[in-house]
């Protein structure tokens, strides 16, 4: 097997990296004015404290635990998916995994980010590694999002490397980066088969670790005493949020860059069809775990759960919350329930729609809880400050970014595999529905 | 070993924000940090109404859920039973916050004057203590990290009271060691009836409440 022969056909995957358009220049100014005008911000508040955000007492964490949630959550879109439909040999997973496990990496130094950006006292940082209480759930935190962090850079990386060797055999400017990121890839049998092993073997490893890394972080809540927190489905319940939400992600950004490269070919209605079917359990597993969720707190009728309830139900956030369960439940059962409106468009109304809903159950998830403190006296209420939001808005920038610039060094699209899809798979999916019948030898 | 805590008789106090202020003026506290804190209840509908002072102070916990949270081991069960912040190593995550049951942790988030960009000769002093002053404790001038009551550990040093202790005028206030049963708060608590806020929370508070 060798790289110089037909790449004509996947040519298209390798334009985004050869040609450089003005969308794209465009693109990269925009986010990066976004971002400055975020560091900026972030900056003004080191210099003059936390006390520019919206946060006080009672409310001591905001919009940033609520990023630092919502980011890590979108991270299990990536590397989880994938690895779960490359263990069960999904077919129509080829074009898509590679889109996915970007997300994943991309999200998790943001999502850890914003917990820094939230110190008081950020050049003490290192203090919890010299200082550190391993009985603080932060740590496991720390703990977990630094494997998962590891670990799928690896998985991005390991089946990365064909196609960096197509980069390098393509002959461009800096190619010596590639020469040395390919780690002398020739695309020998031995090779491809140590590789296809590593991919295995990562594929198993990550997924433990990505559901190790939002039940944790939903325990930084639900081992606190304080009400509509201390509860034991949260790590379950957490983690199904962030499929939830890292699948809608995946498909906002399938969208735009089948539209913005032109990937048609490859992103087919149908990959956004099964996507949508999954997204449409998600959403009904997310409505199981809410409704067990209140309703528990609701039937126990305990005072300070109640006030938290209310104050979601019915009270100032009513409008926030139910405007999450139309956006995460009833529009998406809507659309994605039938087949004729389960279309490209349909499941991008969709993941829109749930990617805000998500962000707004992460923020409900935080804030009521702290602004109706055990203690019924309210001392305060929280509106995030422009500094605030500003960050948050850089932080979405910063991703886009990261993932734009990506795109400009490696294809979005696995080519290798797509070809191994067209010239391996076929067979192997013949082969094995054989085996599945009666009528066959094994 | 010893476990200061504290009774207050509400039976007695009177409402009168003196410990606020005396902790305000003790511990050099800035705008909108009060270690020490009265809050104030109204029970019932006209004409039979009824107004609660109920002043309240960090518990020091025997089970502190800040302290089992905090991730850099800046906060920190003393062998005195107390609990305290170390300033110089908390990162300010505010997790402790988050996790504390009674609001009684505060976060210092800036630098701030009662009176616009200028010290008050009396903040001058909590900054930058003069001669003769170093038994008060410094206003600790860094910003972003957790701060609360440490029952006034400078004055227990001189085997002094806590400011709020001493200068309650209702002699509401009653400061000792738990651990000791005979002690006045031991004696307190056991025969008026002494009662902890949220006890079932399972914290263990060494604050104890005696009934109005």
């Amino acid at each position: 097997m060798s790289f110089e022969n037909k790449w004509g056909q996947d040519e298209r995957l390798f334009e985004p990296i050869e040609k450089t358009g003005w969308g794209f220049r465009a693109t990269v100014a925009i986010l990066l004015v976004l971002v400055a005008w975020g560091a900026t911000s972030y900056f003004r508040q080191v210099k003059y404290g936390l006390g520019v955000t919206g946060m006080a007492e009672p409310v001591s964490w905001g919009l940033y635990i609520t990023n630092f949630v919502f980011f890590i959550g979108i991270s299990h879109a990536g590397t989880l998916i994938s690895a779960i439909l490359r263990l069960s040999q999904a077919e129509w997973r080829r074009p898509i995994t590679r889109m996915a496990e970007v997300i994943t990496v991309a999200v998790l130094f943001i999502g850890a980010g914003y917990v820094l950006i939230d110190l008081g006292r950020p050049d003490r940082m290192l203090n919890v590694l010299l200082y550190g209480r391993y009985q603080s759930p932060l740590l496991w935190d720390a703990t977990s999002i630094s494997a998962y962090l590891t670990a799928s850079t690896i998985y991005l990386y390991l089946p990365l490397i064909p196609d960096i060797a197509i980069l390098r055999d393509r002959a461009r400017k800096w190619n010596f980066i590639f020469r040395i990121l390919s780690l002398g890839w020739q695309g020998t049998a031995k090779q491809q088969k140590v590789l296809n092993r590593a991919i295995a073997i990562m594929a198993v490893l990550v997924i433990p670790i990505a559901v190790s890394v939002h039940t944790v972080v939903s325990f930084v809540f639900s081992m606190t005493l304080q009400p509509g927190w201390h509860s034991t489905i949260f790590g379950p319940y957490f983690v199904v949020g962030a499929i939830f939400s890292g699948i809608a992600v995946l498909i906002i950004v399938m969208v735009v860059f089948r539209k913005a490269f032109r990937l048609e070919a490859y992103l087919k209605e149908i990959h956004f069809s099964n996507l949508g079917l999954l997204l449409l359990v998600m959403s009904l597993l997310w409505f199981y775990f809410t409704f067990a969720e209140y309703l528990t707190g609701f039937y126990g009728h305990e005072p300070e759960e109640m006030s938290v309830f209310w104050d979601k139900f019915r009270g100032q956030y009513a409008p926030h919350f139910w405007a999450m369960v139309t956006f995460n439940f009833v529009l998406p059962i809507i659309i994605l329930g039938n087949r004729r409106t389960r279309t490209i468009l349909g499941t991008l109304i969709a993941s829109i729609t749930i990617s805000i809903g998500m962000w707004m159950e992460r923020f409900l998830i935080i804030v009521p809880t702290l602004m109706n403190p055990r203690l019924e006296y309210s001392r305060g209420f929280y509106f995030p400050t422009l500094t605030e939001w500003s960050i948050t808005i850089a932080g979405f920038a910063l991703f886009l970014l990261f993932y734009v610039v990506f795109t400009k060094f490696f294809p979005i699209i696995s080519a290798w595999e797509v070809k191994e899809g067209r010239e391996e798979g076929l067979e192997e999916v013949d082969h094995r529905v054989r085996s599945y019948l009666p009528d066959y030898g094994n | 070993m010893a476990r200061y805590g504290m009774v207050i008789d509400l039976k007695r106090c009177i409402g009168c924000y003196g410990c606020q202020i005396a902790c305000k003026a003790e511990n050099f506290t800035p705008p909108g940090i009060t270690w020490a804190l009265v809050l104030k209840n109204e029970q019932g509908s006209f004409p039979a109404v009824r107004r609660l002072s109920l002043p309240m102070l960090c518990m020091h916990c025997a089970e502190p859920a800040c302290e089992k949270v905090c991730p850099s081991g800046a906060t920190v069960k003393e062998e005195d039973g107390t609990v305290t912040v170390d300033y110089e190593t908390c990162i300010g995550c505010r997790y402790c916050m988050v996790a504390c049951p009674y609001g009684s942790r505060y976060f210092n988030d800036r630098e701030l004057n009662y009176y616009g960009d200028q010290r008050t000769p009396y903040e001058e002093v909590g900054a930058d203590p003069p001669e003769g002053w170093e038994s008060k404790p410094r206003r600790a001038r860094c910003t972003g990290r957790v701060e609360k009551c440490d029952l006034c550990s400078h004055r227990r040093e001189q085997e002094l009271e806590p400011a709020c202790v001493a200068n309650c005028m209702a002699k509401a206030r009653y400061f000792g060691d738990l651990d000791d049963p005979y002690s006045e708060v031991s004696r307190l608590v056991r025969e008026k009836g002494g009662f902890q806020l949220n006890p079932e929370l399972g914290t263990d508070p060494s604050v104890y409440y005696l009934p109005v």
